[in-house]
């Protein structure tokens, strides 16, 4: 039925619906196409510049050429601190279908340690997948040839040469050059925006020392390539560069002979040893042992070797020329004595009778002198010379606890000498205000006393004590001491002289003052008598110092002997010896401590007098005699001197019923 | 016998080049889309011969297809068109049990190639259609219309249960525009058009989660620059930074270097309007906009409604893919498979949009003589 319909079906009346249609559905079409068009000129004329912008930022990426790090050398030009080429192992994790097999199988080719691959997987997590991945850094030659036979059996494994730090003197200067080591996550969060920017594509960051301290001079400024990447950030060609600025090399005013000198002197024994130049702060040797090697921290030390560093018992990663206190003992008598000078409490020939043992009028309470019947009548010179500890009770007490932390405070004990180092402490310098931080019982005229032979509260790091010797050497000119020398652009730029003006005007008053205080000293190596007779023989100038031998533990006992052998003396003393040379227009200023020697002449007076004779074969001056051997006898306490019950060679604390107010001893074993 | 089949080649030949069947202007102007094509192929492939020459193969062998087909008159293609409805929809059926618990299968493998009966629909749904409407009194009554929507219906929810949203509508338009060319009371178009829009919440429920996704990022495609807002807003970049002159053939960064996805297939047409800015993409519409009113007019003087509504639903259907794919390109439809016709890289859709030209040629060889 329906077919025959369509037989005789109006075909004419169809032809034009469709044709109707077809034409409605062109129009329709048309207007699709219209609107199609119209969001086409919407994208890219209305918006083209926009679109553009976005386009260049996909494809455009500015990428960090890191610059190369500043080298370090000493006043000398002995490079101290290289960037050597080095070879590092790298993954690319696209290229590796199984991790895990492929470290198993690297690991039997190159030693490859568990610490390598947790750092290596942590950063694989944070990285693209086309990035080579560090594994193993500074690879052996030994190491690169095994890796290279076998190379075949590892895609995606790649030896890759970058430049790393290196220490050329290792341990002897880790202390003051410290080292860099890979920059973390934390270390850029302390950055402000300009900062982080800088260290684009910088990987290792000055931790300590002078890498730390001057770290803005070293770093030098990162240059820029314009590079054209792909969607996957890969790198298809470079567009522009703006070369990296390097660096500024830095020459230090430390000389490596004397460095050595200092570290040979100390001989393994826990202590420091600091020369400085008195004319200017320079820092010519800044010893502190036990030492480490900083090579071992700058590609990531390993687990083990940390272990080994931080559990040692001698504690070798802590800086004790910068951060180590200690009672100053006798070191501090001179400096007393200028201040009885300056302040005009007393004249140079004002003499004080040492009988023995000083008490304060009115009190049962005495101190002690060091030689059992004390060294009859003194004046100062002679007080320093025998390290006469009555003359300085009694000064002590004249002068008062106020007048004596004023005066002291100037020569930077209980503040940081400003040396540029990290981590400076600043130690004690006992005064009212330190003590009422810390204790309600106010203070007792007893705590003066002991002031005045640098025991009781005092604690002073090395570098203090040598900062002090060193400006009162200098005339009384405070530099801060400081080890930046010279500044150099690059290796065939001229050096260019860092200033470091005086931070004041001369501490001393008169020039009979300082001559007064110098001739003491200079009586303590020279008169036969002193307490540091040995330590200048046979030297061509001549020289000036004092000893110290300060004590570590309080004394509540008389388990206390005197007469025991110097083993035990050690475990109980801190060794101190200072000294100048040239009495007459010092060149150079010596501080050494060890924290166990018996006795300060005895212990640390050799290491001094090293340090000395070498800066003079530098000088170029008359080749010093060698020290006569044997033990250099004198000391503070002549070892017969028995002690006086209850009480203490030098003074230590007054009184059983304040002892338990005061402040540990020096490093707070005790009490 | 194969002598007799050379002669028969030969003759086949002959007639060709003396009687052309074929429609001139509607075979330059596809030869000019697939130059247009193969251009910016080589380009979006990084100048990559083999890609090119994979796709130029492609076009010969659908020109071969076009040429066989045209060669076969209308009533015989409408006498086969039942059968060849059922088949291609029976395919689907078999793929869609295939793919049971497989997620998206979408192919047959037949040994030496792999082809989606779906793409079959994109021909055989235009001629069922036609062959429902053919004998029957137009415009269409509520039955043909009731009829015609389930004879559509079928397939395409098989397709967009594949799921393969992008073929389904290409088929389904198909189907519509030849009801539409019948004649189809444009009250009743209205109706339709309103209660499928009032359908849409309705058919939201329906959408796999990836569709649904896609749709979501077309409307706010910043709101995932990374995950599916990645494809439209280097899409966008594209089109964009191409300006009015464009940036020039093969200087085209986006694709390049690899921020553009897909830029040989789908978003090709991105990577055209990159190099060649508004200047190419109006060209490109205008040779587009050509095609299908060629096809309407070769529909406008056919001999007979099948070949009328068949060659007509052919060109309108053409407009689909290129507004969807041009849409989705420029950012403002969702991202659905649907090629860029005779420009995106790709074997079925190519071959299979020739094929439905051919079917033109045929209708254009047979058309009415004017009164």
């Amino acid at each position: 039925m329906s077919l025959r319909r369509a037989s005789i079906k109006e075909t004419r009346g169809e032809v034009a619906l469709f044709r109707r249609r077809a034409l409605a559905g062109f129009a329709l079409i048309l207007l699709g196409l219209i609107a199609v068009c119209t969001r086409y000129v919407y994208l890219q004329v209305y918006h083209h510049d926009e679109f553009a912008a976005r386009s260049e930022q996909n494809r455009i990426k500015p990428r960090a050429i890191p610059p190369a790090r500043g080298l370090i050398y000493d006043r000398n030009g002995v490079l101290l601190a290289d960037n050597v080429p080095a070879f590092r192992l790298e993954v690319t994790p696209e290229q590796v279908s199984d991790m895990d097999k492929m470290l198993a199988d690297l690991g039997a080719v190159v030693p490859i340690s568990d610490d390598d691959i947790s750092v290596f997987k942590k950063q694989v997590k944070q990285s693209r997948r086309f990035e080579g991945v560090p594994l193993k850094l500074k690879l052996t030659e030994d190491e690169i040839g095994r890796f290279a036979v076998n190379r075949w059996r590892f895609p995606g494994v790649d030896v890759v040469p970058y430049l790393t730090r290196r220490y050329t003197m290792g341990p002897e200067l880790a202390h003051v050059i410290g080292y860099v080591s890979r920059i973390d996550a934390d270390d850029l969060d302390h950055m402000d925006d300009e900062e982080e920017a800088s260290y684009k594509g910088t990987t290792h960051i000055g931790r300590i020392g002078i890498e730390r301290s001057y770290e803005k001079l070293l770093h030098g400024a990162p240059g820029y390539e314009l590079v054209e990447v792909n969607a996957d950030g890969r790198t298809q060609a470079v567009l522009d560069t703006t070369p990296p600025t390097p660096g500024k090399n830095i020459y230090l005013s430390l000389d490596v002979r004397l460095q050595k000198a200092a570290l040979e002197g100390l001989a393994g024994r826990p202590g420091a040893a600091i020369a400085i130049d008195p004319r200017n702060g320079q820092v010519l040797a800044f010893a502190s042992f036990p030492t480490f090697d900083p090579n071992l921290f700058v590609n990531g030390i390993s687990s083990v070797d940390y272990k080994a560093l931080t559990t040692d018992p001698d504690k070798p990663l802590y800086n004790r020329a910068l951060r180590g206190v200690y009672p100053p003992g006798s070191t501090v008598k001179p400096l007393l004595a200028l201040g009885g000078l300056t302040l005009g409490l007393r004249r140079p020939t004002d003499t004080v009778f040492s009988n023995g043992q000083f008490c304060i009028p009115g009190q049962s309470r005495c101190y002690r002198d060091d030689d059992r019947g004390g060294n009859g009548t003194v004046n100062m010179m002679q007080a320093i010379e025998h390290s006469t500890n009555t003359y300085f009770y009694k000064l002590a007490l004249d002068m008062g606890i106020d007048r004596l932390s004023g005066w002291m405070s100037k020569f930077s004990f209980g503040s940081k000498t400003g040396i540029d180092l990290v981590g400076e402490v600043e130690g004690v310098l006992p005064s009212r205000e330190w003590k009422a931080k810390r204790s309600k019982a106010g203070w007792f005229p007893g705590e003066t006393i002991i002031a005045g032979i640098g025991q009781g509260y005092w604690a002073v790091t090395p570098i203090q004590l040598a900062h002090a010797i060193a400006t009162f050497a200098g005339h009384g000119i405070p530099y801060a001491p400081h080890l930046l020398l010279d500044t150099q652009d690059g290796v065939d730029s001229p050096r260019v002289a860092q200033a470091f003006p005086p931070e004041g005007p001369s501490l001393i008053r008169r020039d009979s003052d300082w001559q007064a205080v110098n001739q003491g000293m200079i009586d303590v190596i020279n008169s036969g008598k002193g307490t540091g007779k040995k330590v200048g023989i046979g030297f061509p100038y001549v020289m000036a110092g004092k000893s110290g031998t300060a004590e570590r533990f309080s004394r509540k006992t008389d388990a206390y002997d005197n007469n025991k052998n110097s083993a035990y003396l050690a475990s109980r003393h801190r060794a101190w010896f200072i000294a100048y040379t040239p009495a007459e227009d010092p060149k150079i200023a010596v501080a050494v401590l060890l924290e166990a020697g018996a006795w300060g002449a005895q212990d640390s007076g050799p290491i001094v007098r090293k340090i000395l004779d070498q800066w003079v074969v530098d000088e170029g001056g008359p080749r010093p005699e060698a020290l006569p051997p044997g033990p250099i006898a004198t000391s503070d306490a002549p070892i017969e001197s028995a002690p006086v019950s209850d009480d203490s060679i030098q003074g230590a604390q007054p009184a059983p019923a304040t002892s338990s107010e005061l402040p540990p001893d020096d490093n707070g074993e005790d009490q | 016998m194969l002598q007799q089949f050379t002669v028969r080649l030969q003759r086949f030949g002959m007639r060709l080049m003396t009687r052309p069947r074929l429609d001139l202007p509607l075979l330059l102007a596809l030869f000019l889309l697939a130059c247009a094509g193969l251009t910016t192929l080589y380009s979006a492939g990084g100048g990559n011969y083999s890609l090119v020459g994979g796709q130029a193969a492609r076009f010969v062998l659908g020109g071969v297809l076009l040429l066989v087909i045209s060669r076969i008159p209308p009533p015989v293609l409408r006498s086969w068109t039942p059968w060849l409805y059922a088949a291609s929809t029976a395919l689907l059926v078999v793929v869609a049990a295939l793919g049971e618990g497989r997620g998206a299968y979408r192919w047959l493998d037949l040994g030496v190639m792999r082809f989606q009966p779906s793409e079959l629909l994109k021909l055989t749904m235009p001629m069922m259609v036609a062959w429902y409407l053919h004998p029957r009194q137009l415009p269409p009554s509520w039955k043909d219309i009731i009829v015609v929507g389930l004879l559509i219906a079928v397939p395409a929810g098989l397709i967009a249960e594949q799921p393969d949203l992008g073929t389904a509508l290409l088929v389904a338009g198909a189907g519509a525009f030849a009801l539409f060319l019948s004649g189809m009371a444009w009250w009743r178009i209205g109706l339709l058009v309103g209660s499928a829009g009032a359908a849409i919440p309705v058919a939201w429920q329906f959408l796999h989660e990836y569709q649904r996704n896609r749709v979501r990022t077309l409307l706010d495609p910043e709101s995932d620059p990374l995950g599916n807002g990645w494809h439209i807003i280097q899409s966008k970049i594209a089109v964009g930074s191409g300006g009015v002159f464009g940036k020039g053939w093969q200087h085209g960064t986006q694709s390049r270097l690899d921020f553009l996805p897909e830029h040989t297939t789908d978003f090709i047409f991105a990577v055209f309007s990159e190099e060649f800015g508004l200047v190419g993409v109006i060209a490109i519409m205008l040779l587009y906009a050509f095609i299908i009113g060629r096809c309407l007019w070769i529909a406008m003087n056919a001999r007979d409604t099948y070949s009328r509504l068949l060659a007509g639903a052919i060109g309108m259907s053409f407009f689909v893919y290129v507004a969807v794919n041009g849409g989705m390109v420029a950012g403002i439809l969702p991202v659905v498979g649907v090629p860029m016709p005779l420009v995106s890289y790709g074997g079925t859709s190519a071959v299979s949009l020739l094929t439905g030209f051919g079917v033109l040629m045929s209708i254009h060889a047979n058309r009415k003589l004017h009164d």
